[in-house]
């Protein structure tokens, strides 16, 4: 195994998700898989081989420094729980 | 025990840019809440950023501005944490391929000069703004956030630790903004938060070569701000030292108003990043042409500026110095210059009277109601002999006021110092006769009564006579 339940349980809070406590064993597991799976990958011998920073065969993709109208704060904060004064409005920072 | 300080600075510097780094939305600085944004910053599902082309220009241009090497393969990576100020909940930055490395400044201290390494330069996007409901932050129960800040350009400039006193760290980061406001890459206003200063302060025994755990200091708004803080930060280590404790490796704020470091202690554990390169922007590749292409555009940096001045205009190197260490002030200095032979007579008006009101009455050399013509007009009529440098005084005042030309003011308040022979002649003549007691004293050989008479005649004159004269006719008078 190389994902305990305490990386998944460390993850979870850096990712703000709250993981029943039934399902604990179920995420480990599937965490696993996943890296199984991509271990497959690491049986490939990449010396002398950049590490790949983007997979599109692109580079310099760049606009003009040219400045246009975004959208109305009206349209900003239509999805907003709850607005104040203009601003989205958040619970407490910092404890 | 001794200790020596170890400081590093990370400065934070908004790009001048008229549009965001990764959107077209305005970079403005202002404007109500929540109006310069767009589905790119305000971080919707689907949105795909565009890099700004001046960005990466910018940032060339300061990497070449401070002897960097500009790295030629460049790509942005997402730095992950949560803050609401955060509207993506990553930050688009660049973790291990910045586009500039290993260049340095010069500064001067005490006399002494000192290279101070930087070790990098990277591209990445400021974050929105919150407006919290209470006073501070930790007595607020809620905060409102103002995304119109959220992806302006900001490039990150990190120092080597090799700044040893708070002199140094401020000789550094002053050096660093005329750089900044002479390569036109940001309007550094430290006030308005366009330029930022972190600081890593550590303390070790003098003489280790180990350094000791630092600490990071936010919040450090001004140059006042940045010294004290390290003044403080520094003792309460040592303190903690000689106490037996150990320095804990933590972020702390400089709290202004009470004169030192809090440790601050947000929702946030760990400092876990996560970073990964952002797969929704493609690399950069800046080829010899770009980077040659910048380097023949680079305007005159303060260094060649200050020799220009010195060689051209006979400047001694402090005045230079001082002088050309505020891009506007050099700019002011250049103008006035124009109007005069004498740059050195404007040098030491610009480092006395104009800087003292500047201080005074805290204002910026742009916001001086003196134009540059009119402060050169005034030396030339002090050096003419028109303007006793007394009187040159009240001039410089009516002119705060009403801005003037110097030689308009002259006439309208009666100024114009008394250079005519005759009338020096009639005012020393009549002085003479009312006092005979300072003559007869005087070629008693009591040379006090000299003072005493040029004091009579200057009052008369209401101090217009021409103090030269006065003395030589006196003397020829009474021989
Ligand atoms: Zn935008």
């Amino acid at each position: 195994m190389k994902v305990t339940t305490k990386d998944v349980e460390y993850i979870a809070q850096l990712s703000r998700l709250t993981i029943p406590e039934g399902e604990m064993e179920k995420f480990t597991e599937q965490f696993n898989q996943i890296l199984n799976y991509a271990d497959i990958l690491n049986k490939l011998d990449t010396t002398g081989i950049e590490p790949t920073a983007n997979v599109l065969p692109l580079s310099n993709v760049l606009r003009e420094d040219v400045a246009i109208e975004g959208v109305s704060q009206e349209v900003a904060l239509a999805n907003a729980p709850e607005a104040f004064e203009g601003g989205f409005k958040v619970p407490r920072v910092i404890e | 025990m001794k200790y020596t300080t170890v400081i590093g600075l990370e400065v934070h510097s908004e790009l001048k840019t008229k549009s965001k780094a990764f959107c077209s939305c305005s970079t403005e600085f202002g404007g109500a809440p929540n109006t310069h944004v767009c589905p790119v910053c305000l971080g919707m599902p689907g949105a795909l950023p565009v890099l700004n082309r001046q960005v990466v220009e910018f940032a060339i241009r300061t990497g070449l501005a401070l002897d960097c090497e500009i790295k030629k393969f460049n790509k942005f990576d997402r730095k992950n944490y949560f803050y609401p100020d955060l509207s993506k909940n990553y930050q688009i930055s660049q973790f291990d391929k910045p586009i500039c490395e290993q260049g340095h400044i010069d500064i001067e201290v005490d006399g002494n000069t000192k290279r101070i390494g930087i070790t990098r330069i990277h591209m990445e996007e400021d974050a929105g703004k919150l407006v919290h409901s209470g006073a501070t932050i930790k007595s607020s129960d809620s905060s409102a956030v103002d995304y119109n800040r959220a992806g302006v350009p900001l490039i990150e400039i990190v120092s080597e630790p090799d700044m040893r006193s708070s002199a140094e760290a401020r000789a550094y980061l002053a050096k660093l903004k005329a750089i900044l406001e002479y390569t036109d890459v940001s309007d550094c206003k430290m006030q308005e938060g366009s330029l930022r200063c972190d600081a890593n302060i550590s303390v070790m025994p003098e003489g280790s070569s180990e350094f000791g755990t630092r600490a990071e200091i936010k919040n450090l708004n001004s140059f006042r701000a940045l010294e004290r803080a390290i003044e403080y930060e520094v003792q309460r280590q040592i303190e903690l030292i000689e106490d037996g404790g150990t320095v804990v490796q933590e972020t702390r704020t400089w709290d202004d108003a009470k004169g030192m470091t809090l440790s601050m202690r947000s929702k946030e554990e760990a400092h876990d990043y996560r970073y990964f390169p952002e797969p929704d922007l493609v690399p950069v590749e800046i080829d010899d042409a770009w980077i040659a292409r910048v380097k023949s555009e680079l305007p005159e940096l303060p260094a060649a500026r200050k020799a220009r001045l010195m060689k051209e205009k006979g400047l001694v190197d402090y005045d230079a110095e001082n002088i050309v260490a505020v891009k506007a002030m050099a700019e002011y200095f250049d103008e006035a210059a124009k109007h005069t032979d004498d740059a050195k007579g404007i040098a030491n008006w610009m480092l006395g009277d104009v800087s003292a009101y500047l201080n005074s009455e805290n204002v910026t050399i742009e916001d001086f109601p003196i134009a540059p013509a009119n402060l050169g007009e005034m030396v030339n009529l002090i050096n003419k002999g028109v303007l006793s440098s007394k009187l040159a005084k009240k001039v410089f005042a009516e002119m705060l006021k009403t801005n003037k030309e110097p030689k308009v003011l002259v006439k309208e308040l009666g100024l114009e110092q008394i250079s005519d022979e005759g009338a020096i002649v009639k005012i020393v003549e009549e002085t003479l006769a009312e006092n005979p007691q300072s003559v007869a004293d005087y070629k008693a050989g009591k040379d006090r009564a000299l003072g005493f008479l040029v004091g009579q005649i200057m009052k008369k004159s209401r101090g217009k006579a021409n103090p030269e004269m006065v003395n030589n006719l006196l003397k020829e008078k009474m021989r």
